[in-house]
């Protein structure tokens, strides 16, 4: 009896902070408006070529935080695993995290700004300073440095979980390292791949303070057109309608990554 | 070759991430006014800091948040964790699980705006209370998780064995169940606690009344340009993370060689 | 299960210190445990003055910001929040009028409006003041740094378009003020509700894209005083502040006409402290706080009693307090209603989408 008092919380969690918030945003998308179709915002947003170009800029950006932060993570989670001090070595790397985002765009504010050392740097070697805030690079540079850790943890995690014995054996069947790398390491490793692609992909699609900060407004995310629509132009409705739009996006995306998982019962992510 | 070669990565990689922390800590001391050119030595902006009242009562509210959020979200996730583990069905656990995952992997704007049409529908008031509400659900998800795959690992007959030992329901609980959850409890309750910290987006939808968090705050001023109190408050956040995680591995060591004892004396 | 409980309770000892922290720091700054709330725009009000205020009044302010209109108004009618004073600018003062948002101001209660130069009351935004006190007024115009070659010396909005300014200019984030500074520039009235002309302006607007750096708000100050940028559009208190900073900055509102606006006090209607509202009102309608404000915050006061005390650089300062002849081409903004909003910040998001 005690042990079923003990669920009602999480029960009525899921009811009130999961369940109803969905049902409302939805709700809030809908146009309730005598003669205008119920979906007129979704056929607003489809037939405009602004939100989808916004869209796929939104896109094409976090595709490529995505791919930087994976690049430089994966090497990293790959040698920190096989490192005498990972544990050291990957609190290290989950130490920036607990820096609040704010923060570090704050800080990179100072970095990249016309008066900042980068440029003063850059004086000193005689070159003349050169735009660095509001640029897609900025913005681009500052996502990736800030999505890093969350790369880096689940793919060290899934390196970590891997059973050391199918190296031992690809290296006995006479695989070299590069081959045992790409036969055995790599697909064995893929779950943990997806996670992190995961966790930095779709919070990429929504960045919508550094989008102002770094990137000077000059980068629109759905992200940023949701916060615009809620805090400032009030049109709740366009903006639930692009959360929608953004909630099935990520729906496509989990069930993308998460494709494969059944195979591989094996590997656990053992966080 | 190799390992010289992953030190030499690693290492560029630890200075980079740490590169501008730093740099916001180093300007923390800077005479000058903004974060060019270091021009001396100075404490002025701590001092500055500790006689700015509203600063240090967003810095208190923002903990106050970060406690109690983890502290209930781990309370109710345990509770979560433990529902999901009582499942019979397959099925029933994925519909759970799925469930859960929904604020976990939802981007902080579909949570902070969905939070805030929940709140306006419910007529809510927007301040303290929305803000820990707020941070309370979106931390329970990351708790359960935390929780569960050590509930699953957890071996059964240990719990058979209490209770044929005549244990009540309740006294396996307190004295099986928690014990060896606890690891897991603590990385629960520690990532909560990062969760509400790092938060910005989400309190930025459903706070009001002049109630503040500190990433609220750094937005604004930071809207409003450079201002080296807020460099001195980074220097703070970091020597308390720094402790914070040297508490969190001692704890997080301790309690493995307590349940590696516990096991030893039930089994 | 002990550990825990200790934990636990540890925990809540912790908070139950935080809390009683905060309340003591909240206690000692303050005498009573009345609040005022107020919410304006950042960096609006002289700190010094919400001190002497507390001081005066005995109320404990609270001071609340927000960067645009539209932001202001979507809180004020969540309805979650309960401020006692908001200052919004003239075009929404009309709308939260109509939206029912706004308390009746009692003029019996309110002493000094007589101090408040009659140019500023009775405009058609709010007809006798019945809901809005004056507080500051100015126009949008542009700063530009004196070192730039003359030939790129913007002083028309037509001279913000010379392809030598490529990635020079910042503008402010604000869908009216940018979409109006294009209609103005095409002749057109800054209300325009006209489709045509709106599309027009937007066009005009996508052209102007290579040479914008950025679309900021608050910051224009700070980036334009470290030299971020060599041109901004921005308001004119804030460019007598850049100014202030850099002296190299000069500020210019361009002949063929402008927007003129005014922010004034209003008492939304879920005030829980009306009575420390007004306090507040016949307070910043004193000469000498009205002077201390607009020195601190470099915006033009309505005050004309006030005009003694007011620095007598910023007085003279013709683009800061334009004569007549330049005050008649200054347009004000109206009220456009919800559908029309959502037209121009539909444009203006479209035009950021096209700056990338």
């Amino acid at each position: 009896m005690r042990k079923r008092l003990f669920y009602v919380p999480y029960f009525l969690w899921i009811v009130l902070f999961v369940v109803i918030p969905l049902i409302l945003i939805f709700m809030q998308s809908l146009t309730f408006d005598n003669g205008k179709s119920i979906f007129s915002n979704y056929q607003a947003f489809f037939s405009s070529g602004v939100y989808l170009k916004m869209t796929f800029n939104s896109f094409l950006f976090a595709f490529l935080i995505t791919f930087f932060s994976l690049i430089i993570s994966y090497p990293a989670a790959y040698f920190i695993a096989n490192s005498k001090y990972d544990t050291f070595l990957i609190l290290l790397i989950i130490l920036p995290t607990w820096i609040n985002l704010l923060l570090k765009a704050y800080a990179f504010i100072g970095i990249f700004s016309h008066d900042g050392s980068i440029n003063y740097f850059l004086g000193l070697l005689g070159i003349a300073p050169q735009q660095l805030l509001f640029t897609n690079f900025s913005f681009i540079f500052v996502a990736t440095y800030i999505e890093i850790p969350f790369m880096i943890l689940p793919i060290y995690n899934s390196i970590k979980a891997l059973d050391k014995t199918y190296i031992q054996a690809s290296e006995d069947l006479g695989a070299n390292k590069i081959q045992t790398f790409t036969k055995v390491v790599f697909p064995l490793t893929m779950n943990g791949v997806k996670t992190g692609i995961q966790t930095v992909f779709i919070p990429a699609l929504s960045l919508f303070m550094l989008t102002r900060l770094i990137g000077g407004n000059r980068v629109i995310t759905l992200g940023t057109a949701i916060e615009e629509h809620f805090l400032t132009t009030m049109n709740w409705s366009m903006g639930s309608t692009v959360g929608v739009i953004l909630v099935f996006i990520m729906i496509a995306i989990i069930l993308f990554t998460s494709k494969t998982k059944k195979n591989k019962v094996g590997v656990k992510n053992h966080e | 070759m190799n390992k010289l070669f992953s030190r030499i990565y690693l290492t560029i990689l630890i200075i980079l991430l740490y590169l501008p922390i730093f740099y916001l800590i180093l300007f923390a001391f800077n005479k000058g006014n903004n974060m060019g050119v270091f021009q001396g030595f100075t404490l002025s902006h701590f001092q500055e800091l500790f006689a700015d009242k509203r600063l240090i009562s967003i810095v208190i509210n923002t903990f106050l948040i970060a406690i109690l959020s983890s502290l209930f979200a781990t309370i109710i996730g345990l509770g979560g964790a433990l529902l999901i583990d009582s499942l019979k069905s397959k099925k029933a656990v994925n519909t759970y699980l799925s469930l859960n995952n929904i604020l976990m992997v939802s981007p902080d704007v579909i949570i902070g705006s969905s939070f805030l049409i929940l709140f306006t529908v419910l007529g809510f008031s927007l301040g303290f209370m929305s803000v820990l509400l707020s941070h309370i659900a979106f931390s329970i998800p990351i708790v359960v998780l935390m929780i569960i795959p050590r509930l699953k690992e957890m071996n059964r007959t240990m719990i058979d064995a209490a209770q044929d030992l005549g244990a009540t329901n309740f006294q396996v609980f307190s004295k099986v169940t928690l014990p060896y959850l606890m690891p897991s409890i603590l990385s629960g309750f520690f990532m909560a606690f990062t969760y509400s910290l790092d938060d910005f987006a989400v309190t930025f939808f459903v706070t009001g009344n002049g109630f503040e968090t500190l990433s609220v705050e750094v937005y604004s001023r930071a809207r409003q340009g450079v201002s080296l109190e807020i460099n001195a408050l980074s220097a703070l956040i970091f020597i308390f993370s720094l402790i914070m995680i040297v508490i969190y591995y001692l704890l997080s060591v301790r309690s493995k060689k307590m349940i590696k004892n516990g096991k030893g004396r039930v089994v | 299960m002990k550990k825990i409980l200790i934990y636990i309770s540890l925990l809540l000892m912790v908070c139950g210190g935080l809390f009683y922290g905060n309340y003591q720091l909240n206690k000692s700054a303050h005498h009573t445990q009345k609040t005022l709330v107020i919410y304006n725009w950042g960096d609006y009000l002289d700190p010094k003055l919400i001190k002497k205020f507390e001081h005066e009044y005995g109320y404990k302010v609270v001071y609340e910001t927000f960067d645009s209109n539209e932001a202001m108004f979507s809180k004020v009618k969540q309805g979650g929040t309960s401020y006692d004073i908001a200052i919004p600018s003239d075009y929404m003062i009309q709308k939260m009028t109509a939206a029912n948002l706004l308390k009746k101001l009692d003029h019996k209660k309110i002493k000094g409006l007589s101090n408040i130069d009659p140019t500023f009351l009775n405009l058609d935004f709010d007809k006798n003041n019945q809901y809005s006190i004056p507080y500051f007024w100015g126009t949008l115009g542009i700063v530009y740094d004196k070192r730039l070659p003359q030939d790129e010396q913007p002083k028309e909005w037509s001279d913000l378009w010379n392809p030598k300014l490529k990635k020079k200019i910042l503008i402010v984030d604000s869908a009216r003020d940018i979409l109006g500074m294009s209609l103005i520039d095409l002749g057109y009235s800054v209300n325009s509700k006209d489709n045509q002309q709106l599309l027009a302006a937007k066009d005009h607007l996508d052209k102007l894209s290579p040479n914008v750096k950025a679309i900021v708000a608050d910051e224009i100050k700070m980036y334009m005083a470290d030299n971020e940028a060599q041109v901004a559009v921005t308001w004119s208190g804030e460019a007598n502040e850049i100014m202030s900073r850099n002296k190299n900055m000069t500020y210019v509102v361009p002949k063929k006409g402008s927007n003129i606006w005014f922010d004034n006090i209003v008492i939304p209607k879920t005030s829980k402290n009306p009575e420390g509202a007004y306090d507040f009102i016949n307070f910043m309608l004193k000469p000498e706080n009205a002077a201390q404000n607009a020195n601190y915050i470099g915006y033009a006061t309505p005050n004309k009693k006030a005009k003694k005390d007011l620095d007598q650089e910023q007085l003279k300062n013709k683009e800061l307090y334009p004569d007549e002849k330049l005050l008649k081409k200054l347009q004000v903004y109206n009220d456009l209603g919800m559908k029309y909003i959502q037209r121009y910040n539909d444009l203006f998001l479209e035009f950021k989408m096209i700056t990338n």
